[in-house]
């Protein structure tokens, strides 16, 4: 038989291929991949993944309902002027599709995040839910010993649910593992900054919320595989300018809005699903895991508007991000009734006035489906940026 | 260190008429905050969650209560300009409302309906309602205000015990403590004074006596009739208990008002003339139409004898074994806001365990929700608490309107549904009847 010859278009697409089969539905897929004996989704942001692979449950980052879902139960269970996200992810426990997740956790991100895990205990009794409370102050001495003994409380928790004990043999592992992947998604980031018009926003966006539906082993194979096919990939740059997207930090805007935006625009960074990649740079992998992780949610974890840290201000971080990839403008997005997010796109915008940063406010919900006119508002945004830089 | 008080005569306590002492006290409050720049004292902004106010009385701090600010806007009638104004400026109309009017109010240059606003010099946020947080952040951009975010963790899941003294309660107030030493430090930094730990000790004794004669005010709600309205009343002697909590006369306050209340046991006098249904109301006030709420359900018969606002509004402080040991003021305080923060929370995160139990308390016939359409705190689990308790066939309510934004009362709207539902209690008949 002739050696197949590697074409690295067809490589990308099955690649591509595998990651939206991986995150269509936005329940729990059938079946569990060997080496696990249950399932645990965490509600954004901030979840210590490595804690649950370790436990041999599949973290599954609980991302929204998307845009096609019927809701019919949520509706009577939360009021209207609750973000998309925790209505869906409601929707979604009522109507069976999480029915088979082993426990369910959340965060003190914000007041409607944390009223999820009442919610979960009324309607999901048999699960385990809980509150991680990571703390909104990191500045004072003893944050991280606090954060050690939260996360070795789940570590308690999860254990026993599955009646195994996580060793720290296997939390060392589940670092090395999740460092891995921190590597290859700072790669991904890298070639959007360096060379957009190589990889789009959607594209980049697709291949890192494949992990919400799949151990990371199976994930940094699949980057591993995307990475070397898009240094082969041929694709002329345009004229198009770079812009930083925010406020995808929790609820999730539409693929089709992301769509529409790289039609228009290079997005050359980015907060969306920084659920998924909060931890800027690698755990140490000597010494104790559990202080290793925490110690790296004080000195090493994304800001966003659902973190309180003084040494990270909101504009500070941004202008940090504007710079960090070179990009000459802000898309600034909230989703609809989320009070972080729509308090921070406000004092963005003032910023941006006060020091001259061309800016788009867009507000998004998951469940939206028109675009026309957003992406005319976005491709009119381009076309002055583009003008205003010639 | 504890003094007892010495009980007044008679006709002291007949003359004692808590609303108009408790405005008296407000009054006087703002009157002293309106000088403060002015005379250099040290300003802080604080909630009425989580606030280590013993801390900053320790050090003379005067003390701003934004929330109140607002919703004496509310109150006042003027509520509107302020939030419009915050509007104008481009904030969402899906924010809380009460932000809305405080950033109505930096816009108007500290002007409030009762006086000037004193500029603060340190501002604490604890994240007992995130928007706390997000709120400081704002002054922190706009005014500069220095600000200390206490985090105070809370009830972690379902079923969650923690009982003074055991491990989770020992790790989770080391951590209240050494965020109380880093705070103690700025003070010291801010005032230029050390702390006093004997001054320490006082305020805790005083709050010690304010919170064992506000927890004997709640329990008397217990008997029938009811002597006061949780949600008219009790609005009044949980605004004294926050700002005047630790001084002199928020124990003065309390212990009068608790004797107050006791003759009205005693004389057979509930508040409503004939009552014929006990409720529970959940959530917050609307202070644009409180009265007019009230009124509605009083017309019926109607009481609340409790509100959960009286537990967590006041952070928590109203379980009766949560004394400061004054002997160890530091270590105390840490350990008691810890398990207070967690009773404060519990009440909205896992509000169906309290709930069940408080309606037993209280002897309540039904359970009134309300919503606020911009208090995702309150409001967010609170449909399918509502589901829950159903459950356990007790008739409730829900209505729906807004903290301060008087936009959003629906009056015939929410008229009909309180009709419906005591016609529907009076078919059922109250439990006292049964
Ligand atoms: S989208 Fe915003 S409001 Fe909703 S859960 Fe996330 S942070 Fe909270």
């Amino acid at each position: 038989m002739p050696e197949a010859v590697y074409d690295s278009q067809k490589e990308l697409e099955l690649v591509l291929e595998r990651c939206n089969e991986a995150v269509r539905e936005p329940g729990i897929p059938p079946g569990l991949p060997e080496g696990f004996s249950g399932t645990l989704g965490h509600f954004p942001v901030y979840f210590p993944e490595e804690i649950a692979h370790a436990a041999g449950l599949l973290p599954m980052a609980l991302l929204g309902g998307g845009n096609r879902m019927e809701m019919k139960h949520a509706d009577a269970r939360m009021g209207s002027f609750v973000c998309s996200i925790c209505r869906s992810t409601t929707e979604m426990g009522l109507n069976g599709s999480l029915k088979d997740l082993s426990g369910f956790v959340t965060h003190p991100i914000c007041d409607a995040a944390k009223h999820l895990a009442g919610i979960w205990a009324r309607n999901l009794p048999d699960q385990v839910s809980q509150i991680l409370y990571l703390p909104q102050n990191v500045n004072t001495p003893g944050a991280v010993r606090y954060i050690a003994a939260e996360y070795q409380r789940l570590r308690g928790v999860l254990e026993a649910k599955t009646g195994r004990k996580v060793s720290d043999e296997a939390l060392r592992a589940s670092l090395r593992t999740y460092n891995r992947n921190r590597a290859l998604l700072r790669e991904v980031y890298a070639l959007r900054r360096d060379a957009p018009w190589k990889l789009s926003c959607t594209e980049s966006y697709l291949l890192t919320r494949a992990r919400s539906r799949m151990p990371c082993e199976e994930h940094n194979a699949l980057l591993e595989r995307a990475l070397a096919a898009l240094a082969h990939r041929k694709a002329p740059a345009q004229d198009k300018p770079r812009v930083v997207f925010v406020g995808g930090f929790c609820e999730q805007p539409p693929l089709e809005m992301l769509e529409a935006i790289d039609e228009s625009c290079y997005v050359v960074d980015d907060d969306l699903l920084i659920g998924m990649r909060w931890l800027t740079a690698d755990v140490p992998e000597g010494g104790d895991p559990v202080w290793a992780l925490a110690e790296s949610y004080v000195e090493r974890s994304a800001a966003s508007p659902v973190q309180h840290d003084a040494r990270k201000s909101k504009e500070g971080y941004l202008m940090e991000m504007l710079r960090g990839a070179n990009a000459d403008a802000a898309i600034l997005t909230a989703a609809k009734f989320c009070e972080p997010g729509l308090d921070d796109q406000l004092a963005w915008s003032k910023h941006f006035d006060e020091v001259g940063v061309p800016y788009l406010v867009l507000e998004f919900e998951e469940k939206m489906t028109s675009f026309e006119q957003m992406a005319m508002q976005v491709e009119t945004f381009a076309e002055s940026l583009l003008f205003a830089l010639a | 260190m504890t003094t007892a008080t010495a009980s007044r005569p008679e006709t002291e306590k007949s003359a004692f008429d808590p609303r108009v002492e408790g405005q008296r006290l407000i009054k006087e409050w703002y009157a002293e905050l309106e000088q403060a720049n002015e005379l250099g004292q040290p300003v802080a902004n604080v909630f009425v969650m989580g606030n280590a106010v013993e801390i900053l009385r320790a050090f003379d701090f005067k003390l701003v209560f934004p929330e109140i600010n607002s919703l004496q806007t509310g109150v006042r009638k003027s509520s509107e300009e302020y939030i419009r104004l915050s509007e104008d400026y481009g904030m969402s109309p899906d924010v809380c409302s009460y932000v809305k009017a405080d950033v109505g109010l930096i816009l108007k240059e500290n002007r409030h309906p009762v006086g000037r606003i004193p500029k603060a010099s340190l501002a604490i946020a604890s994240n007992m309602c995130s928007t706390f947080i997000k709120w400081a952040e704002i002054w922190e951009r706009w005014l500069k205000t220095p600000t200390f975010v206490l985090d105070l963790p809370g009830q972690r899941a379902a079923g969650w015990q923690v009982r003074p003294g055991d491990a989770q309660h020992s790790a989770d107030s080391r951590w209240v403590e050494a965020q109380f030493a880093e705070l103690i430090a700025r003070c010291e930094k801010i005032t230029g004074k050390k702390l006093d730990l004997d001054k320490l000790a006082e305020i805790e004794d005083r709050v010690n006596r304010m919170v064992g004669h506000w927890n004997n005010v709640m329990m008397l709600n217990r008997r029938t009739p009811a002597p006061y309205n949780a949600m008219l009343d009790g609005l009044t002697y949980i605004g004294i208990m926050n700002v005047h909590r630790g001084t002199q006369e928020g124990v003065d306050f309390m212990r009068r008002l608790e004797q107050h209340l006791e003759a009205k046991v005693a004389r057979g006098e509930g508040r409503v003339k004939d009552e014929r249904f006990r409720l529970l109301f959940s959530g917050t006030p609307c202070y644009v139409s409180m009265r007019r709420l009230v009124e509605l359900f009083e017309n019926w018969g109607g009481v609340f004898a409790y509100s959960d606002y009286l537990t967590f509004a006041a952070g928590g402080m109203d379980a009766a074994e949560l004394r400061y040991d004054t002997s160890r003021p530091l270590e105390s305080l840490a350990e008691v806001t810890a398990i207070a923060a967690q009773r404060g929370l519990s009440n909205q995160f896992f509000a169906h365990e309290r709930l069940a139990q408080q309606i037993r308390d209280y002897g309540t016939d039904g359970v009134v929700f309300h919503g606020i359409k911009s208090c995702r705190f309150v409001s967010s689990g609170m449909a399918d608490t509502r589901e829950f308790i159903s459950r356990l066939d007790v008739p409730t309510l829900y209505i729906e309107s807004d903290l301060i934004d008087p936009r959003y009362w629906a009056d015939a709207q929410i008229k009909n549904r309180v009709d419906a539902f005591f016609e529907a209690l009076g078919q059922r008949g109250s439990r006292r009847a049964s």
